[in-house]
């Protein structure tokens, strides 16, 4: 267990983080696709102590309710284990769940092309299996993982990060107590390749100076982890074509 | 779980390039230019048995804020601070879209987005809303009706809770001797202490266009919507995108730009709403 108090202060003298980082800097960051047998395609991605799984299911048969035409349908879920937070989380879905299930689908639908799949549903399932900050960010960028190696065809990666606040100072991927008592909570999801930014929300106050440094910062963070994504699925190839 | 909407309304795709060729003249289909919104009338104390409310039309889209203020237990953590609580309905008679039912996401999502734009910046001083620290606090329920439905739920949805919250009143009550909150169901003079007014500015963006206060045909035909709420510095307070598309960075700067100076516009409207609100009260 990991209990949380107020810290004093969010940046020591030589400009350090409480867990040693500087403010632009990301946690470690571990990924892998292809973790689980029955779907089609999955990652698990960890930023330092957070850690999400994602799966993609189809694109199958869609449901007759929700059939679209010319298109697949995208259906996102993002849900939290009961065992991911300090204290134990209902399993049922909260608000909180259900928005961030549609800004989810809402960041993968610009990626995903789903004009290739018409009359079909994909099916995406965020699980957040620990939460230390960011969850949603580090969802996209196991969404993106997870539905590349589904093998359905995007237009670019995406991946996410978020930025925050701290004793004036603008700082990337916070953790869960600079999320708690730090002063904004910018979560961005962004397809570099295409320049194309699918997801932004602000939690908190920025002058407009400090919104517009704060998406630049994100982009460049998530520039690398998009990279981070290719070599990944890159190297999952390499292997399956050793066996 | 959230699925891409399958019952939106369909727009002829000959619509989307009239509008589209508007929009190279430099025009909007209902002759607005791109960053004004449409005609806004706002009414406060529109209900009696609320603690406040108001009426807000933008456009046609009608949304009603009814305010309750009931006696009610603090959370464990925050001791020293009234409870905030922001609902929206998209009730079925506003649009043949909205369905009976419990929320949607998009009901949701609204609601969320209101609700921390007003508690980040702490808009409401929730500290002024304790009744015994710890043991009883004041709920203030803002519920948010949307009565007719076209477009831009956001906008609307904040200048009403703005107006029903510069309005409303405190419950009058009595402290029985087993400690109990009794409301004596009269009103007090006392207004809810707000530390600053919000206001909240969608833009959607039409393939290179940027339009302030979309209509629902506008909604439906563009790429995506980011909705930004300002304080009267303006202090970005909020910030929500939605709807499928996206945008670039170049994009997004402009639509900061674009979007702060609208969230003066409102700020003007607002303002003049309540002052004159506040001479008819003086007038009777």
């Amino acid at each position: 267990m990991i209990t949380l108090t107020r810290p004093q202060r969010f940046i020591d003298d030589e400009g350090k983080r409480l867990d040693g980082r500087k403010p632009d800097e990301a946690r470690p960051i571990k990924m892998q696709v292809g973790v689980l047998s029955n779907a089609d395609g999955s990652a698990l991605v960890e930023y330092g102590l957070t850690r999400v799984l994602a799966a993609v299911y189809g694109p199958k048969e869609s449901q007759k309710s929700m059939l679209l035409p010319d298109r697949a349908t995208l259906r996102v879920r993002y849900h939290m284990a009961p065992f991911s937070t300090e204290e134990r989380k209902n399993p049922a879905p909260t608000r909180r769940e259900v928005e961030l299930s549609k800004v989810l689908r809402e960041s993968l639908e610009p990626v995903v092309m789903t004009e290739y799949f018409p009359r079909t549903s994909i099916d995406v399932f965020i699980e957040v299996l620990q939460s230390d900050g960011g969850t949603r960010t580090v969802g996209a960028t196991a969404a993106s993982l997870a539905l590349a190696d589904a093998g359905i065809p995007m237009r670019a990666l995406v991946a996410g990060v978020a930025i925050g606040k701290v004793d004036n100072v603008l700082i990337v991927d916070l953790n869960e107590v600079e999320d708690m008592y730090g002063d904004a909570d910018m979560p961005v999801v962004a397809a570099p390749d295409i320049g194309q930014i699918t997801l932004y929300q602000l939690n908190g106050v920025l002058s407009k100076e400090e919104f517009r440094n704060a998406i630049d910062m994100a982009l460049k963070v998530i520039t690398k982890i998009v990279d981070m994504e290719k070599e990944t699925l890159r190297n999952s190839y390499v292997e399956v074509s050793e066996e | 779980m959230s699925t891409t909407p399958y019952k939106t309304q369909i727009i002829p795709k000959i619509k989307r390039d009239v509008y589209l060729n508007l929009y190279k003249k430099g025009q909007r289909a209902d002759e607005r230019d791109f960053y004004s919104p449409r005609k806004i009338s706002i009414q406060t104390n529109v209900l009696e048995k609320a603690n406040g409310s108001a009426l807000v039309k933008l456009g046609n889209t009608q949304v009603m804020a009814g305010i309750k203020i009931e006696p009610g237990e603090p959370f464990e953590d925050m001791p020293d601070e009234g409870v905030l609580q922001v609902h929206a309905e998209l009730v079925p008679l506003a649009s043949p879209q909205f369905e009976p039912g419990p929320p949607d996401e998009n009901a949701i999502e609204l609601a969320r987005v209101i609700d921390r734009s007003l508690r980040d910046p702490k808009a409401i001083d929730l500290k002024s809303l304790v009744i015994r620290p710890g043991d009883k606090v004041w709920m203030l329920w803002l519920d948010l009706y949307i009565l007719d439905y076209d477009g831009n739920l956001f906008d609307a949805s904040m200048l009403a809770a703005m107006a029903a919250l510069s309005t409303a009143k405190m419950p009058e009550y009595e402290e029985l001797e087993t400690g109990e909150v009794k409301l004596t169901n009269k009103v007090s003079n006392i207004p809810i202490k707000l530390n600053k007014r919000i206001v909240t500015v969608t833009t959607a963006k039409i393939e290179n266009y940027i339009l302030v206060d979309p209509n629902l045909d506008e909604e439906i035909i563009s790429d995506t919507r980011s909705v930004f709420s300002f304080d009267e510095n303006g202090n970005i307070v909020g910030v929500q995108k939605t709807g499928m598309g996206s945008i670039s960075q170049e994009e997004l700067d402009n639509i900061v730009n674009i979007s702060s100076q609208a969230a003066q516009v409102y700020f003007k409207l607002l303002n003049d709403a309540l002052v004159s609100d506040k001479k008819e009260e003086g007038g009777k």
